[in-house]
């Protein structure tokens, strides 16, 4: 999606809220994440970064409990709308987990598997594989697996697991992605690997990143968005978040002050 | 003086206690296993010489007290694989329900409240049930049909429990990795959840089937006949079965050679100790090529 005007809205929620029965975990959260960039979303355990995330893709929906209030719109379309298809809202709206979760099924499957959901032909031997390459070469794993394709994707590392759940995505051409920490189950060479193979997605796709890792949030985005509570406390330019925080809290935190 | 390493008398007492435990627990668990070794062996001492290949493949002969068990073991063989035909389907599709598509809501509680009474349902109340529901009310007389049916009815609480807990035993995530990227549940389950559930849900239905083979109060009045040594030509034929032949020629006809039944009992054994074994094989089998 590269080729899109720059400067329009990846994501736009307008006064979200969300509540867990009871529970009131997002508190009309209004945020603008742009087109193309990476922007990191940090914050204590339990501020509400991954419900944010998950009613995105309305993932959150499976639980009869959760209500929301206000509205989240992909490139300018309501997600939540009457008529919108759940499905399409997916294919469109990609997920990396925080515990990488490659499906116990063969690699070269596992980076098909959301594409052969979404196409009704079953793609030709040449077109499978040159998805699966390309899709490959793009979380430069390609190399490391190419001769073992055939194997399960879970006796993976779990750096290789978290490469390909981004791989995996790639064929369904997803205007935006979400990631939920995804280098928190990874070690710190794992993690430097994954943050840089974010980086090198950066303006083809739009990321939305939760982190907790300052450093992480402070080298891999453009902007930066504080939360605190089920509310957005800041959200601006990372550099500027880090030299000069406008909000006290939002310097406590990064400067490790909080939980 | 003691090293800082010597032996204190709290030490020693606590030595003394461990070993006492040990002691204990192991002589527990050792009169447990007892009565089940002197149930086998006493079989094994008793029927010796009945089991020949004749004692299989003979009819019973002169009243019962002479010749083999053939119709009550292909009756048997007849009765598991109805009630299998009837129960998997429903069960299995009961448990995808529950486990998959369900909300936890009042009412699935109150499912799986009544799955778990009808679980302890005494068997001879099935049996009841089997005769007004099978044989009386839709009207397929005592057969197999009925008595398979009313096993099937028994037995559909633990196929439900059992492959629900196999579909519950695949990890959260690979459903959550699949749906973020537009599987619809079914799509979720048919690519994901059952092939990597199907092991422990066969394994249940093994351990069901084994569990069916030595049933009596639910046949005995549904379809399994004191005497009948002719093959079942059809699901609405009644049949011998091998539990009930145990039980009349144990209780209900003189002159009976005490071997006989030893044999009877042993075989009945002998199947289900081989289903058991298939059974516990095929998980580790599969537990060995676990993916996760
Ligand atoms: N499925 C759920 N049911 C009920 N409460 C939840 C659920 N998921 C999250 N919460 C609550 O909502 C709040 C925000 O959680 P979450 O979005 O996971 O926080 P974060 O990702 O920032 O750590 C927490 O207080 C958490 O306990
Ligand atoms: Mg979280």
């Amino acid at each position: 999606m590269a080729s899109k005007q720059p400067r329009r809205l990846a994501i736009e929620s307008k006064g979200l809220s969300l509540w867990y029965g009871d529970f009131q975990a997002l508190f009309d959260v209004d945020l603008k994440i742009r087109e193309g960039k990476i922007t990191s979303l940090i914050g204590p355990s339990g501020c509400g970064k991954s419900t944010f995330l998950r009613s995105i893709n309305r993932i959150n929906e499976r639980h009869s409990y959760v209500r929301t209030e206000g509205t989240v719109e992909v490139f300018g379309e309501d997600v939540m709308g009457e008529d919108v298809e759940l499905v399409q809202v997916r294919r469109q709206v990609g997920m990396v987990f925080q515990r990488p979760n490659a499906l116990p099924i063969s690699i070269a499957d596992n980076v098909m598997f959301g594409y052969e959901l979404h196409t009704a032909a079953k793609p030709s031997r040449f077109e499978r594989d040159n998805l699966i390459e390309e899709s490959l070469k793009r979380v430069l794993l390609w190399d490391q697996v190419k001769d073992r394709l055939g194997d399960v994707a879970t006796s993976l590392s779990l750096e290789e697991q978290q490469k390909l759940c981004i791989a995996r995505l790639l064929p369904l051409k997803p205007s935006v992605l979400l990631m939920d920490e995804p280098c928190s189950a990874l070690d710190p060479k794992a993690t430097a690997a994954v943050e840089d193979l974010i980086w090198e997605l950066r303006g083809e796709y739009s990321i939305l990143i939760v982190t907790h890792n300052m450093a992480q949030a402070r080298r891999a985005s453009d902007e930066c968005i504080f939360m605190l509570m089920g509310k957005v406390i800041e959200h601006t330019k990372t550099e500027d978040m880090f030299l000069t925080p406008e909000n006290q809290a939002t310097a406590d935190y990064i400067e490790g002050r909080y939980g | 003086m003691s090293s800082s390493f010597s032996t204190t008398d709290l030490n020693v007492r606590n030595q003394r206690n461990e070993r006492l435990f040990k002691l204990l627990f192991g002589l527990i668990t050792a009169t447990l296993i007892l009565p089940v070794v002197i149930i086998i062996g006493t079989l094994i001492v008793k029927s010796e010489g009945t089991l020949t290949w004749a004692f299989f493949t003979e009819d019973p002969t002169n009243g019962m007290t002479e010749g083999g068990i053939f119709p009550a073991l292909v009756g048997t063989l007849w009765l598991v694989a109805v009630a299998l035909i009837a129960s998997v389907p429903l069960g299995v599709a009961a448990a995808i329900y529950l486990s998959e598509y369900a909300k936890d809501n009042w009412l699935t509680r109150l499912i799986n409240l009544a799955i778990i009474n009808l679980a302890g349902v005494p068997s001879i109340v099935h049996a009841l049930f089997g005769v007004g529901a099978f044989v009386l009310f839709f009207n397929f007389g005592t057969s197999i049909l009925a008595a398979s049916l009313t096993m099937a009815v028994m037995t559909l609480p633990v196929v439900i429990v059992s492959t629900r807990e196999s579909l519950q035993a695949v990890p959260q995530s690979f459903r959550e990795a699949c749906w973020s990227m537009g599987a619809t549940r079914w799509q979720t389950i048919w690519r994901i959840v059952l092939p990597n559930s199907i092991s422990g849900i066969l394994t249940g239905v093994i351990l069901e089937v084994s569990r069916t083979v030595g049933e009596t109060a639910p046949i005995m009045f549904t379809g399994a006949a004191f005497f009948l040594p002719f093959l079942p030509s059809s699901v609405f034929d009644q049949t011998m079965a091998m539990s009930l032949h145990l039980y009349v020629i144990s209780t209900q006809v003189p002159h009976v050679p005490e071997g006989l039944p030893y044999g009877v009992a042993l075989t009945l054994i002998l199947i289900v100790m081989v289903l058991n074994s298939v059974s516990i094989a095929f998980r580790t089998y599969l537990r060995g090529k676990k993916k996760w």
